[in-house]
């Protein structure tokens, strides 16, 4: 359990929120011309990391906008949050 | 040879204080090569290595577990068994763990405390009637056992249950399984250690994987905290963990590793013969021999290695289990705690090749792997042994993300994810 602070709300409880997974990852411009390998890719294959990841966050009990944010998935620290469409503050 | 364990073998070591009983297992260094290295030293993994020196006669091989033997998820489930999935693949999987568990006392000579005591799981809503009668049909068809209770016969199977049909989610009926039950979780991990051990496999604890060294797409071996160690075929057992392997491979899978809580309370008398698991109002509860609640909640939505859960989580599961069992109203819980779970989209495992030759993944369990441990270490051990997998995990492919192939057991899997 820990704090997020949505760009739009500022800080509220975790469980405000839904997490939607990895970000940035690009919805293929021409899916009909995906080979099944790369549907898979874009689909289902994940990073998974332990440590610095980038993922989206829907403050579901809130405003319901996306955002992303950085987290340290080996403890679960927050290091930025950032609205959709904006660079990644960290790297 | 080992020592039987036996009434006698207790009679003889009461002379000694039971101070003189022979290591259940060695504690040695690794080599610098072995015909094949499993990597964690959970029960899956060490179930492999049990199966790879019995059914293949691999006796060259290792696990290396990076902390101790069953201390990861192994020691972390709720310890429930069952087999009623929905899918014919699913069924013959997770079947076939199950008449191993009913003969893994005596097979092993190790008491795992196999308790065939039933597992039922509760519908709160029409569509849930639907789903469990669907479920037990497919289950009979597929020569599992299984039955649909209606309101009364629940109660009467488990008088502590609240069925009035007053509650925010009344109890419409449930399903029973009656060969399922419970195990008990670490002497799974140490009863196939101590097997595996007995037929020359080396179990390395404190021993953890930082890369694996590949020779363009075959591998050579694996970088530890203990050195190098060569290798043809490596078998990867790492659960939420099974991404950072992977990913020292340069591969990618499908999965999500996320926090998975379970809680037990103080100790009581015997009040729950069974186990009744609810889907939909997700709660979940045994007893254990020692008389502890055992409580199982549900995942967080989150990637985390933490392990750790949310409290909410927690909460969720509480007030659903005071609602059904009014009765535990004032039980004190007396400890908590997370596991990291890895997820495959379908809630199916993979028990697979990989397109690098002699690596191996046995992964995606999410939140239902212990119940599959026996079988899962045999097909596995096969699935090393010959390079192909048996008929029975075929299906567990790692390509069936790929052909869209999916085994989507969602509705079976139980637990909130």
């Amino acid at each position: 359990m820990f704090l997020i602070n949505c760009p739009f709300c500022g800080e509220r409880e975790q469980s405000e929120f839904k997490a939607g997974g990895e970000a940035h990852i690009v919805r293929p411009k021409q899916p009909t011309e995906l080979s099944d390998d790369e549907w898979a890719e874009y689909l289902f294959m994940r990073k998974n990391i332990k440590g610095i990841q980038f993922e989206r966050w829907n403050h579901v009990h809130g405003c319901r906008k996306w955002f992303n944010m950085v987290r340290d998935t080996s403890n679960d620290q927050i290091k930025a949050v950032y609205k959709m469409g904006e660079k990644p503050p960290v790297k | 040879m080992k020592n039987k364990y036996s009434i006698f073998s207790i009679i003889k070591n009461a002379f000694s204080y039971h101070e003189n009983w022979e290591k259940a297992w060695k504690d040695p260094e690794p080599k610098k090569e072995y015909d094949a290295v499993i990597v964690g030293g959970g029960g899956h993994g060490l179930a492999t290595a049990y199966y790879l020196a019995k059914k293949h006669n691999m006796k060259n091989i290792a696990v290396v577990e990076k902390g101790w033997i069953g201390g990861g998820n192994t020691g972390r489930n709720t310890t429930i068994i069952r087999s009623n999935y929905l899918w014919d693949a699913s069924a013959g999987l997770y079947d076939h763990a199950l008449k191993i568990w009913e003969g893994l006392s005596q097979e092993l000579n190790y008491n795992v405390m196999f308790s065939q005591r039933g597992v039922m799981n509760l519908a709160h809503n029409l569509q849930d009637v639907r789903d469990l009668k669907r479920r037990t049909h497919a289950n009979r068809l597929n020569g599992i056992d299984a039955v649909y209770l209606n309101t009364e016969e629940v109660k009467k199977f488990c008088p502590i249950i609240n069925t009035s049909q007053d509650i925010r989610y009344p109890v419409l009926g449930g399903t029973l399984q009656r060969r399922a039950g419970t195990a008990r979780h670490d002497a799974v991990a140490w009863g196939y250690a101590r097997g595996a051990d007995e037929m020359g496999v080396d179990i390395i604890q404190n021993c953890e994987v930082k890369g694996i060294k590949r020779n363009g797409d075959t591998v050579e071996g694996i970088e530890t905290t203990k050195g190098f160690i060569k290798t043809k075929k490596i078998g990867v057992v790492a659960a939420g963990h099974s991404s950072v392997i992977a990913n020292m491979a340069g591969l990618k899978l499908p999965l999500e590793s996320k926090p998975l809580q379970a809680l037990v309370s103080e100790p009581v008398k015997p009040i729950i013969d069974t186990v009744v698991m609810s889907n939909a109002v997700h709660a979940y509860v045994s007893q254990s021999d020692k008389g502890e609640l055992v409580i199982g909640a549900g995942t967080d939505d989150y990637v985390s290695y933490s392990q750790k859960g949310s409290h909410d989580i927690v909460e969720g599961t509480l007030n659903a289990i005071l609602e059904l069992y009014p009765i535990f109203s004032r039980m004190r819980m007396l400890r908590q705690w997370g596991g990291i779970v890895d997820i495959c989209p379908d809630a199916s495992p993979i028990i697979s090749k990989t397109s690098i030759k002699g690596l191996y993944f046995n992964c995606g369990w999410g939140t239902g792997g212990f119940k599959a441990t026996p079988g899962s270490g045999d097909l596995f051990a096969h699935t090393i042994a010959n390079d192909e997998p048996h008929k029975l995990n075929a299906a567990f492919n790692i390509k069936r993300f790929v052909s869209g192939d999916l085994v989507d057991e969602h509705g079976a899997a139980a637990v909130a994810h």
